[in-house]
């Protein structure tokens, strides 16, 4: 990796000029998918090239503003003119994609199922529609599937992706591990062993069902439940060899040194320690670690020594200095009422700096960290338009 | 139901969920603070296993065993192993017992892919307690959960309903149905939303109150809308405020209190904009909703744990009445 010179101060632009992929994550109402939004327009206008920015749950303004509304899997070519309706001058191409689970899903059964009527069995299983839907890890491995299935295109230059809202953090980069293991496991063979075995070998079935785990497994859940559970195990193992090789592809993917992750939080103490949580594990585990973007930060005036004391003032004594503004006329005429407005302006201030000293003091203690660490000030408006996203922009590319 | 449902700290069960960020679990332990402080016996339950809900009490992590965390409060953390050994031990006989260890791991792993079943042992501990406790064998008189967010709580509540339809005999079934019962009770239950005056927070409580409504029987309780800036200015005021940043108001600012003063200004002018957005966004929420809505102001205070846990509390306490 390399490293900016000290005095430059740090920018996302290095890495994404250096990777093909990066993986936005952190946790929830971080504003990791406004991040990941605005890292892809700002690479596809500073730094060219075909930019594909893959979103998992957007708003729907922000969605609409990337030409998403209502459309599933499809990348959508974002029209330079809107980029330019926004005073950006786009060098290269912006795209954008939404993550549709349940048809990322469907794809991959009838891509890797053995024939139409195993295919068609998996499909209309109503275990299945469970499973995709309600499984909430079946999101994470669909992502990073999307991901590596667009990325094989060799469409695109640079793939940012938003990572969707897990229970943790982790629960995404171990998701490929954990499909093959699950789908290679012992374990699965097992269970549906006696329903591999049903019909020809009757005596061995009641073998292993009398063993602890059918007994247990029976009588809490009912066999037909299990015998429900063990066909549908049954037909998806007949994908086994697909699924477990590309999941292993995936893996091998988010490993690859053309793959970085960059770690959005905001500096409160909740998502800041599962941010550092996160850098960790990505460390342990092997990963790029390319940038933490420290999002939504208050203004630095707020921590200045000259505001405090001026706040100080207008809230101990603002009476003379509302009878120095009475000559300027129109709503300052008024002096009590300006006095009392001046002493909640200094309140104001003294509120919002002890806010700003806490989150500096926790950026302070923040350990060694990534080499990239950036500062996004929190905007007033909220971000609903391209304008919102390259105003990120500025902040993430200097 | 003809008589009304009682106020949310007389129920017996309360769940609380929202968007990841908004301060769920701070609501959730404020209102165990707050019920243990007017005398009742409260429990806990941190589903979500994130292991930071008992800081709020600034008390070190627990397990599976409820744990006095704060007199009065109780707190413990969910775990489907645990709860799915627990459950076996109650409702299987003896000879299996010694197997109890291996089986339960191989069922959890089964759990894992199991449609439902993670979420049947997460809400079926929760009932299970508030049962013990109305039939006086467990001395709760309020459980509090700090549940899934928006985006998983409905498979979480739903959970009991979707495995009596794919269950259609044995223990099981039977089990989902008193749970189903005790969830739908408006005596016993309420879900509750925590939101913050954002976008996307506020989304997702309506939409969840309409999905909620529409898929479950569980009753709502009350949106608790955290992090509510104040208004700093009347209509009046902002003129003077405006009057005030003009170059020449400006640079007597400066002359009178010193270079700060834009700054401050500057900071005052931050307040109001900040607190501008959000008010169109819950104004949304408060038109679209017919729940009742309690508000916490954002707290401008350096430190995170039970002194703002009970800050919290405080306000709450105040919204309800108490």
């Amino acid at each position: 990796m390399t490293t900016a010179p000290i005095f430059e101060p740090p920018s996302l632009g290095p890495l994404l000029a250096a990777k093909e992929i990066v993986v936005f994550c952190g946790s929830g109402g971080v504003g990791k998918t406004s991040v990941a939004a605005a890292s892809a327009l700002g690479a596809a206008c500073r730094l060219g090239g075909k930019v594909l920015v893959l979103t998992i749950d957007p708003a729907k303004r922000l969605a609409n503003a990337l030409g998403l509304e209502g459309i599933g899997n499809t990348e959508r070519r974002v029209p330079d003119d809107l980029l330019r309706a926004v005073g950006l001058e786009p060098r290269g191409e912006l795209y954008a994609a939404m993550l549709d689970t349940k048809s990322s899903w469907d794809e991959l059964i009838l891509r890797h199922a053995p024939d139409d009527v195993t295919a068609y069995r998996i499909l209309e299983n109503r275990l299945y529609t469970n499973l995709t839907s309600r499984f909430v890890q079946s999101h994470a491995y669909i992502a990073m599937e999307r991901l590596y299935e667009i990325h094989a295109t060799g469409k695109y230059d640079l793939i940012i992706i938003d990572t969707p809202p897990t229970r943790n953090a982790l629960e995404f980069l171990e998701a490929p591990a954990r499909m093959a293991e699950f789908f290679g496991g012992r374990l699965l063979r097992w269970l549906t062993m006696p329903y591999r075995m049903g019909g020809k070998r009757g005596a061995r079935v009641l073998n292993l069902a009398s063993r602890p785990f059918y007994q247990v497994a029976d009588r809490i859940l009912g066999s037909q439940f299990l015998h429900d559970i063990a066909e549908f195990f049954l037909n998806f193992q007949s994908m086994y060899d697909g699924f477990v090789e590309r999941a292993e592809s995936v893996e091998r993917l988010l490993h690859d040194r053309r793959t970085t992750f960059a770690v959005v939080t905001t500096l409160e103490a909740a998502p800041l320690r599962e941010a550092e949580i996160f850098c960790q594990e990505l460390r342990n585990r092997d990963f790029h670690l390319g940038a933490l973007v420290l999002n939504k930060t208050l203004p630095e005036y707020l921590r200045g020594r000259d505001g405090a004391q001026a706040a100080a003032r207008l809230v101990a004594d603002p009476k003379p200095v509302a009878e120095g503004l009475t000559s300027l006329g129109g709503a300052l005429t008024d002096s009590v009422h300006t006095a009392r407005v001046l002493r909640t302006v200094g309140e104001s201030f003294e509120n919002f700096a002890v806010v700003a000293k806490r989150e500096a003091e926790l950026r302070g203690d923040l350990g060694h960290g990534p080499e990239v660490l950036i500062d996004v000030p929190g905007l007033e408006a909220d971000i609903h338009d391209l304008g919102g996203l390259a105003a990120i922009g500025e902040h993430l590319f200097r | 139901m003809s008589s009304p449902a009682p106020a949310l700290l007389d129920r017996r069960l309360l769940f609380f969920t929202g968007k990841g960020g908004v301060g769920k679990s701070t609501v959730a332990a404020a209102f165990a603070l707050l019920a243990a402080e007017h005398g009742k016996r409260v429990l806990v339950i941190e589903v979500d296993a994130k292991g930071n809900l008992t800081d709020l009490f600034e008390h070190g992590p627990v397990g599976f065993e409820p744990t006095e965390v704060h007199p009065g409060v109780f707190a413990m953390t969910m775990n489907t192993q645990d709860s799915l050994q627990e459950y076996l031990k109650l409702n299987l006989k003896v000879p299996v017992l010694g197997r109890i260890g291996p089986v339960a791991r191989a069922l959890d792993f089964v759990a894992s892919a199991a449609p439902g079943v993670k979420e049947i042992l997460t809400v079926g501990k929760v009932a299970w307690e508030v049962r013990e406790a109305l039939e006086g064998r467990a001395d709760w008189d309020l459980v509090i959960v700090d549940a899934a967010a928006t985006g998983q709580i409905v498979a979480q509540l739903g959970a009991p309903g979707a495995i009596r339809e794919l269950v259609a005999v044995g223990p099981v079934r039977t089990q989902t149905e008193w749970m189903s019962e005790l969830l739908a009770d408006p005596a016993i239950t309420a879900l509750n939303v925590v939101a913050t005056p954002e976008e996307m927070p506020v989304n997702e409580t309506i939409d969840l109150v309409e999905t909620v409504r529409a898929e479950l029987s569980v009753p709502m309780g009350a949106v608790i809308v955290n992090r509510v800036l104040p208004e700093l200015f009347t209509h009046a005021d902002e003129e003077v405020f405006d009057a005030m940043r003009e170059p020449e108001a400006v640079a007597r600012l400066s002359a009178s209190v010193g270079t700060g003063a834009s700054a401050v200004l500057d900071g005052a002018r931050l307040a109001v904009s900040l607190r501008r957005t959000r008010a169109v966004h819950l104004a949304r929420l408060r038109t679209t909703l017919d729940l009742p809505m309690l508000y916490v102001p954002y707290l401008f205070v350096r430190s995170y744990g039970l002194r703002v846990t009970r800050m919290v509390a405080e306000a709450l306490g105040e919204e309800l009445g108490l």
